[in-house]
């Protein structure tokens, strides 16, 4: 059967790291890129005698998501042991949760479509291993070298149902709660840094069947269009699989975005096998209602709402304003731009951010918070093209310079003698004056057919244009010339 | 109900803690895992259904800390205790064999 007679299936689990300040159960720093084995402690290392004490704020992280994705918080959650033998945790077991996860029950609406979450959990970072020898592959390693800095860094893992159908909505997913963890300030969600990651349980089915095919984890998806990729192969492998006759495997593949496809990885220890039981040293957490409560007053305002409130107040297409939610820090960087204009309108500080902002984000991989051009200067850009200052080519080279350089716009305006000039007064002057001067084609102009009206028209503009040095505003200059010379 | 622990459960059991057993401590191991088995088999027959299950004694819940980074250990004195270091990293034998 053809790929469209098949229906893919797709669950997807998001880790994602917490931005606390300390690790989830001992003080030392959470923190990307230190010295290795530098922010270590005992209870990180997993030495004897040591005891887990848990954040409150990485609570307070899970309960904001809570809020956010409407999931239900039960009375009591519990931590467990996953117990494995890898040397990434000291431990040898990592502390999660299993039966009673802290949150249950939530939904994303993608594009429209509400997205089961069956569960969000708490648990701890693993170390980070190198492998040496054998081009760092691990099968082929001669010994590997680890790094616990990451050992204990908090993690909330939130697992969908199987509601997605496509690589597409896969992708939306995970785009869409990027932007509610970074809205809700829990996550630097920054795929690059790991410190958001996705692994995907894809299936198979015949379209208009109602069971589910041999599901297949696919890991090592390292941006959003990784995530596409990944899921397309791994749907057409499927489907390849079933169409010659053969059965698919349940399986771990391991996605290789260099030759852009899924390799079988070896099976490590069954979910079984890993002997999860509630973990001793640390007692159930019950978030109380109070502090459901502090935490609800303390919301900021959601992607799909500030989305929808930028694209009805401020008339800005649903794509545009997409992009301004999911480019990190861009949205906040209009609305500081939008608060405070004069005179130019919100839509044009999206074209503008959309647009040139953007593009130049994604070239030097900054953030706004750091441009040169602060938010104030691009309302300042966006004002003077709505006053006829700067016409929107110009507003564009202006723009380009402003980024580049920690220049205002006026600057350049100034530095390159840019600016349009629209003063009414000043025109007006500009064209009596050519008129004065060209008394013979003005008296051809009034004694012309349309043709020839329209050629000696054409002339005392270009005159008058020449005359402030094309600065002139070409709109304002028009009208002035044809309402003197319709007199 | 009494379900006695076999020598392959102990040996599956025993894989995953990497643990190297003999054949007698295998054949110890099944007997007195099983009697512990036994034992707790005793509480399904006491009726329990108006007992909350608990996972802890003790009634305690949210032990929280806050927020605040406490310093780290010295970096040279904790790989001081490892048996190999490389490159600031605890080094770690072939983790897996080749497939």
């Amino acid at each position: 059967m053809p790929v469209q007679d098949y229906q893919a299936v797709i669950g997807l689990e998001v880790h994602t790291e917490l931005n606390t300040a300390t690790k989830l159960f001992c003080g030392c720093v959470n923190e990307f890129g230190a010295e290795p084995n530098t922010n270590v402690c005992p209870v990180c290392l997993g030495l004897p005698g040591s005891l887990p004490v848990l954040n409150a704020a990485a609570v307070d992280a899970a309960l904001r998501l809570a809020e956010a994705l409407g999931f239900r918080v039960p009375a009591q959650s519990l931590f467990a042991r996953k117990n494995y033998f890898y040397p990434d945790m000291p431990k040898d077991f990592q502390i999660s949760q299993y039966e009673e996860p802290i949150l249950s029950d939530g939904s994303l609406d993608v594009d429209g479509t509400p997205v089961g979450i069956e569960r969000a959990h708490l648990e701890e970072d693993t170390g980070k291993t190198v492998h040496v020898g054998g081009g760092g592959r691990i099968h082929e390693a001669d010994h590997s070298l680890v790094d616990y800095n990451r050992a204990g860094v908090p993690l909330m893992e939130i697992v969908s149902r199987p509601d997605l159908r496509s690589s597409e909505q896969a992708r939306t997913y995970v785009a869409e709660l990027r932007a509610v963890l970074r809205a809700i300030g829990v996550s630097d969600v920054k795929m690059e840094e790991g410190s958001l990651r996705v692994d995907a349980n894809v299936s198979v089915r015949p379209v208009g069947s109602e069971a589910f095919g041999t599901k297949v984890e696919v890991k090592n998806m390292n941006s959003l269009r990784s995530v596409g990729r990944a899921i397309d192969f791994e749907i057409e492998r499927q489907v390849g699989q079933l169409d010659s006759g053969e059965r698919v495997v349940q399986e771990t593949r391991h996605w290789d975005e260099a030759d852009g496809s899924t390799h079988s990885m070896r099976v490590k220890e069954g979910s079984s096998d890993y002997r999860f039981f509630p973990e001793p040293d640390l007692v159930p957490v019950a978030p109380s209602d109070e502090q459901r409560a502090r935490v609800r007053a303390s919301m900021p305002e959601l992607p799909a709402a500030r989305r929808a409130r930028m694209v009805g107040e401020w008339g800005v297409a649903d794509a545009d304003a997409q992009i301004l939610l999911n480019v990190e820090g861009l949205a906040d960087y209009a609305e500081a731009a939008v608060a405070v204009l004069h005179g130019g309108t919100p839509r044009d500080v999206a074209h503008w951010c959309t647009g040139a902002v953007q593009a130049f984000l994604r070239e030097t991989g900054t953030t706004p918070a750091v441009l040169a051009l602060a938010p104030d200067g691009l309302a300042e850009l966006v004002d003077l093209v709505a006053d006829g200052t700067l016409s929107r080519s110009q507003a564009q080279d202006v723009l380009g310079e402003c980024l580049r350089e920690p220049k205002r716009p006026r600057q350049v305006i100034a530095e390159r003698g840019l600016a349009q000039l629209s003063d009414e007064g000043e025109l007006a002057s500009v064209v009596d004056r050519v008129l004065a001067e060209n008394p013979d084609v003005v008296t051809q102009y009034r004694d012309g057919d349309a043709a020839e009206r329209k050629k000696k028209r054409g002339f005392l503009m270009g005159q008058a244009i020449a005359a402030t040095s094309r600065q002139g505003n070409p709109k304002v200059l028009g009208d002035l010339l044809d309402q003197r010379l319709s007199t | 109900m009494s379900r006695s622990i076999t020598r392959a459960e102990v040996e599956h059991v025993a894989r995953l803690a990497r643990l190297a057993l003999s054949d007698e401590e295998l054949d110890g191991f099944a007997r007195e895992l099983g009697v512990i088995l036994e034992h707790a088999e005793d509480l399904a027959a006491l009726d329990l259904d108006d007992v909350e299950p608990t996972a802890h004694p003790l009634p305690l819940v949210n032990v929280l800390r806050p927020d605040e980074v406490r310093p780290s250990l010295d970096r040279d004195e904790v790989l001081g205790q490892a048996p190999a270091v490389e490159d600031g990293r605890f080094r770690v034998p072939r983790i897996l064999d080749a497939p």
